[in-house]
């Protein structure tokens, strides 16, 4: 993780708090969020980092936090060794072209009234990038497996693993080295999220970006990923190589995830031992001293509730943050 | 097909009259669930499996022709007059859906929604219908339910709303329960909670569930029997083993290779998407996906053919079976 050698960008003790302002009586009263609580991570050039968690737990938040597309609490976000986070904006402009983020639904984030092709070029003519954009749309539209006279039509008239596809595009538009996908095949039948998952993994073969795959589907994020976070009310609890972290969980709430998951095989979900989890994810406003996980977790101790449990390295490429680790 | 069925369809058919014309949701399915086994509905979103079911439930608004049959305990439900309807309707059969807040009602609180439940359909005092609802919310897993009969809907996070949901559904001892994506929206490790009281609930009182979803994982965790649906028909039903263990249907199979799995490289999606059901194919509604379509696919719907243990309706079933083409 320390290794600065490889890593596209790094983020380091990113906290984001949202406050919310509510009135009770005549007092108003200030309650803060918690959405991101001090996360680090690298991402590794032409990697795909997954990240996973219950919702709720801060993976939007960390994703629109890298792209500036709200502004951190405090914490550092470094790309390509310099801190987004303390850049102008006339700076930040220049290397948001190097970044994207792609949402789950793609109706929402297409305009309804533009075609697919003044989509897909919207970030060329807002970077004002000059040349033909006309060819460069057709190209993206071919990259994505969708034919070059598609772009004269609407949004309404594609299917929703089209519509992604377009999405997409317009995220490849300039030539991006690290695209945020957050839940971007959720919205899917899992007929059609293969084969968007597919174009993920080519175009990453092909262009060689980084992603980091937002999925609450853990068996995508261990398809197509190549190191995984987990995140629980705002902190990653594991990390590491993705087949480390999937074979042997180390921290009791991804073991409890995993084993949650349902695998489409009768005889295995019959017959394998889940850990059920008691109730839900506490609220982040007031989160649980110590370890937040500890009021569902079946191994806390006092120890858990007083002390913060911090990440510390279980295998090579692999960390997780419990008092009392698999 | 077996007779002693506590719900069972026959050649189902509805009929949207749109602005853009009619709409073949469903084109002729027969359906048996047997008491106290969990029948599992899986498919491609649009293939009608909600429809169907509000169809059984008279829950569909006036632009729906609905023909066939639908008997529960061999009392017709198709055609019947609204009064026996209403009647059979929350009492012998009963449905959940994925969003619980549409079911409850905001400024009641839950207790009393739910004795509004019971004394709707069984002649019993306030008091004693209040301690029933106590007992259900106890059954569905709702801790100090005492307490939180007096609360209302919003006090209630996501996986809690769906129990008190549930816990309605099943006052009057329903014959058969319709659970239609009563999990998706809910995180994994509260889906799993759902899941078992479902299986409780099955399991203690003998409730014949349908259990609607898009997660063939689901459908292996509890389903005993599975349906398979595909642009408005069943295109293969059979014992979840038999469904896993050699599904005959193109879409049956290409559903179960499109999945991640461990180990393998590349995902295998399904070419295309679904049929527009304003225009169906006149013949296998997935002979334009399908890659074993010959030229007498488009000919006719082939119907529900047995195999073994399996109905599958594909002309070509017979060969893939037997395994002769891939
Ligand atoms: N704009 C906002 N204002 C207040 N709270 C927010 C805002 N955005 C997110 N949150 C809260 O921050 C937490 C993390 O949210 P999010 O990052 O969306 O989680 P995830 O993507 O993992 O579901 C949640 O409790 C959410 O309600
Ligand atoms: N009230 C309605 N009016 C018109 N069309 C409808 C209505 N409800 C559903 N449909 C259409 O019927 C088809 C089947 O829908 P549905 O049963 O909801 O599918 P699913 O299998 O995803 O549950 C879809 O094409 C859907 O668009
Ligand atoms: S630190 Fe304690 S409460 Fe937290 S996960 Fe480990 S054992 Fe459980
Ligand atoms: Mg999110
Ligand atoms: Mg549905």
């Amino acid at each position: 993780m320390n290794s600065q050698t490889d890593a596209l960008l790094s983020v380091r003790n990113l906290v984001k708090n949202f406050e919310l302002r509510a009135s009770s009586g005549i007092r108003k009263t200030k309650r803060i969020v918690q959405a991101v609580a001090e996360v680090s991570f690298d991402v590794k050039v032409g990697q795909t980092l997954g990240l996973v968690g219950e919702s709720g737990s801060g993976k939007t938040t960390v994703g629109r936090s890298i792209l500036q597309l709200i502004q951190p609490t405090s914490g550092e976000v470094i790309f390509e060794g310099q801190d987004l986070t303390k850049m102008s904006f006339e700076q930040l402009r220049e290397v948001r072209k190097q970044m994207q983020i792609v949402f789950q639904d793609p109706f929402a984030s297409l305009d309804p009234k533009m075609t697919v092709g003044s989509s897909i070029s919207e970030p060329l003519v807002v970077q004002g990038v000059s040349g033909n954009h006309e060819e460069k749309v057709a190209e993206l539209l071919d990259l994505v497996g969708l034919a070059s006279d598609h772009a004269k039509r609407f949004p309404h008239e594609f299917s929703g693993g089209q519509r992604q596809r377009v999405g997409i595009a317009r995220a490849l538009a300039l030539d991006q080295k690290l695209i945020v996908l957050d839940e971007p095949v959720s919205a899917l039948d899992v007929s059609i999220q293969a084969g968007v998952v597919n174009l993920f993994a080519d175009l990453q073969k092909r262009l060689g970006m980084s992603y980091i795959f937002i999925a609450h589907d853990l068996s995508v994020v261990r398809h197509i990923a190549d190191q995984v976070a987990v995140m629980y009310l705002g902190k990653i609890v594991e990390i590491g190589d993705k087949d480390a972290v999937y074979r042997n969980p180390t921290h009791p709430y991804t073991k409890a995830l995993l084993s949650a998951v349902p695998l489409p095989d009768p005889k295995v979900e019959r017959s394998r031992h889940r850990i059920m989890l008691e109730g839900d994810v506490p609220s982040p406003v007031n989160p649980p001293t110590g370890c937040r996980f500890r009021t569902r977790c079946w191994k806390a101790t006092d120890l858990c509730a007083s002390e913060e449990p911090q990440l510390v390295v279980r295998s090579a490429g692999q960390q997780s943050a419990c008092h009392f680790p698999e | 097909m077996m007779s002693n069925s506590v719900l069972q369809i026959r050649d189902l058919r509805v009929t949207f009259n749109t602005q853009l014309g009619e709409l073949k949701a469903v084109r002729g399915i027969d359906v048996d669930v047997e008491p106290g086994q969990i029948l599992g509905v899986v498919g491609e979103s649009g293939s009608g499996k909600s429809v169907s079911f509000l169809a059984a439930m008279g829950l569909l608004p006036k632009s729906a022709t609905i023909s066939g049959s639908v008997k529960l305990d061999g009392e017709e439900l198709i055609g019947a007059k609204r009064k026996a309807i209403r009647s059979v309707r929350g009492k012998s059969l009963a449905m959940v859906f994925q969003d619980p807040l549409s079911a409850l009602n905001p400024v009641h609180r839950v207790g009393d929604q739910i004795v509004e439940m019971i004394q709707s359909h069984q002649d019993i005092n306030t008091h004693d219908a209040e301690k029933k609802a106590v007992e259900l919310l106890e059954i569905v897993g709702i801790p100090q339910p005492d307490e939180r009969a007096r609360q209302y809907p919003h006090e209630f996070s996501g996986g809690m709303r769906q129990r008190v949901v549930i816990a309605m559904a099943i006052a009057n001892n329903p014959k058969v329960l319709i659970a239609d994506e009563p999990t998706t929206a809910l995180d994994v490790t509260v889906q799993a909670q759902i899941l078992e009281v479902i299986q409780r609930v099955q399991q203690t009182f003998g409730t014949a569930v349908v259990l609607i979803t898009h997660d063939l994982g689901v459908i292996a965790r509890v389903a005993d029997s599975v349906n398979v649906m595909y642009a408005g028909r069943n295109v293969e039903s059979g014992s979840v083993q038999s469904i896993f263990d050699h599904p005959s249907h193109p879409y049956t199979r290409g559903l179960l290779s499109s999945l991640p799995h461990e180990g393998i490289e590349r995902l295998q999606p399904i070419a295309g998407f679904p049929p527009n059901m304003l225009a169906p194919p006149s013949g296998c509604g997935f002979a334009p996906r399908c890659q074993h379509a010959t030229e007498s696919c488009n000919v006719s719907l082939p119907p529900l053919t047995p195999y073994d243990d399996l109905f599958t309706s594909c002309i070509c079933a017979d060969e893939l079976r037997i395994g002769r083409v891939s």
